[in-house]
């Protein structure tokens, strides 16, 4: 009770998941909207931003709850909670950057089946105190964000050339300009984002050997 | 009280309810204006983009003001009635008998002249498919062609909201040398039709594109009369 707000403890729960228990990586969980939203790096940084805003606050709300909920119906509560979050998410995304909220379009909707979300609720927000919970949900989102920024970076500079739609392989590059270089298309389709995971998965277990099962 | 009877259950399932929905409510009520407003600026740009005018969202408005001169609705006599054009919902339209319907219709000045812009509506895989083509003065030639879709595969029959597929319709008629309507045909590799009426459907997507072909016969037949009146 006595822990200071940014104890050992507590950092621990924001460094955990974005190395050592990464919801993607390690846990496998969120892949479908990981391969999904990750064609550019607007939208991937988008979906990062709005699981964060979700997860965090649903911790929150549930471990506020978490002496009152009542045990059979717990877990449609914890999904009434999420869903009212995610419209709120969806709502404010049309309302502010529509452009975007088109592009994720079902996705944002499908935050609500995301099992990092579930799973965090369950797991943690309902057996410990909001502001743990607060921490536990921003670093689970964090850890789930990192890859789905790292995927999207790779995907769109080698599927399109450019970063946030601002070009970076220089025009003349292209075959078409009478260059030597062409965009891999593979790399905009969901394949390659299975793949490009794969890949951070490989190269996070060859330097965290922690991760290596026997 | 018992946590774990079914009185507490229930009452706890009520309330929760009952905020969620309050909540939701009021969001949704106050963030209305902003949202229909990014609809119409979206219409706006699929409108331009279908005369080959681009725009972004922060001067949609500008171009559509300037460059779009007149919008009437027609019946499928060609003749005017009363109605406002730029928020019929095709959809509503589309349910009545032909004889009720409202036809939209755009004027577009551009630097090629005078482009007629009539909105379309049809089905496609897994959804509505929309559009909206541009004609010359000759009411005949397609001047440019702009086509979304709701839910339509990534990759296959989302394809018809590509500049290359939309590309493919500038220049192709819709009207045979006979003077009969013969609309456009997505064709698939082999299929044999006047090159002038036909463009290339896509690999993959052919319910899309077959619902593409008819959306565009079946809704050009619905303003062949307002053409025909309006060519001669």
């Amino acid at each position: 009770m006595s822990d200071p707000l940014f104890s050992k403890k507590n950092l621990k729960l924001l460094s955990d998941p974005i190395n050592g228990s990464n919801p993607i990586t390690v846990q496998v969980l969120g892949i479908c909207s990981a391969l999904a939203v990750t064609a550019q790096l607007k939208p991937a940084i988008v979906m990062a931003i709005s699981v964060m805003a979700v997860l965090a606050l649903a911790n929150v709300i549930v471990s506020l709850l978490r002496n009152t909920i009542p045990n059979r119906i717990r877990i449609i509560v914890q999904l009434v909670i999420i869903a009212a979050l995610v419209i709120l998410v969806d709502q404010v995304l049309k309302a502010f950057v529509y452009e975007i909220s088109k592009q994720l379009s079902v996705f944002v909707g499908l935050i609500i089946t995301n099992c990092i979300l579930m799973g965090r609720l369950e797991a943690f927000a309902l057996g410990n105190r909001p502001w743990p919970s607060f921490l536990d949900g921003i670093g689970n989102a964090a850890g789930y964000g990192v890859i789905l920024i790292i995927v999207g970076f790779f995907r769109e500079l080698l599927g399109s050339g450019s970063l946030l739609g601002f070009r970076i392989i220089p025009n003349s590059w292209y075959i078409a300009q009478g260059g030597f270089y062409s965009n891999n298309g593979m790399m905009i389709l969901p394949p390659m984002a299975l793949i490009t995971i794969g890949i951070i998965i490989w190269v996070q277990r060859n330097r965290n050997k922690g991760l290596i099962e026997n | 009280m018992n946590r774990n009877g079914n009185t507490y259950t229930f009452l706890y399932a009520a309330i929760m309810v009952i905020l969620v929905a309050a909540v939701l409510a009021s969001v949704s009520l106050a963030l209305k204006p902003r949202q229909t407003r990014n609809f119409e600026i979206e219409k706006k740009q699929n409108i331009l983009a279908s005369v080959n005018i681009e725009s972004t969202v922060a001067n949609a408005e500008e171009l559509y003001a300037k460059n779009i001169v007149n919008e009437y609705v027609v019946n499928v006599k060609g003749e005017l009635v009363k109605g406002d054009a730029f928020n019929t919902d095709l959809k509503k339209e589309r349910a009545k008998a032909p004889k009720d319907m409202i036809l939209p219709v755009f004027e577009c000045k551009t630097k090629n002249g005078l482009k007629y812009i009539l909105p379309l509506r049809g089905t496609g895989l897994w959804g509505p498919i929309w559009g909206f083509v541009s004609l010359n003065e000759d009411m005949n030639t397609i001047y440019g062609a702009n086509f979304d879709h709701e839910g339509e595969t990534p990759g296959l029959g989302a394809e018809i909201a590509t500049p290359a597929f939309q590309a493919q319709f500038s220049g192709k008629k819709i009207f045979d040398e006979a003077g009969k309507l013969v609309s456009i045909f997505v064709a698939k590799v082999g299929q044999v039709a006047p090159e002038e009426h036909k463009v290339d459907g896509i690999s993959g997507g052919t319910i899309t594109s077959k619902g593409l072909q008819k959306m565009l016969l079946d809704d050009f037949s619905s303003y062949k009369e307002f053409l025909i009146k309006k060519k001669s």
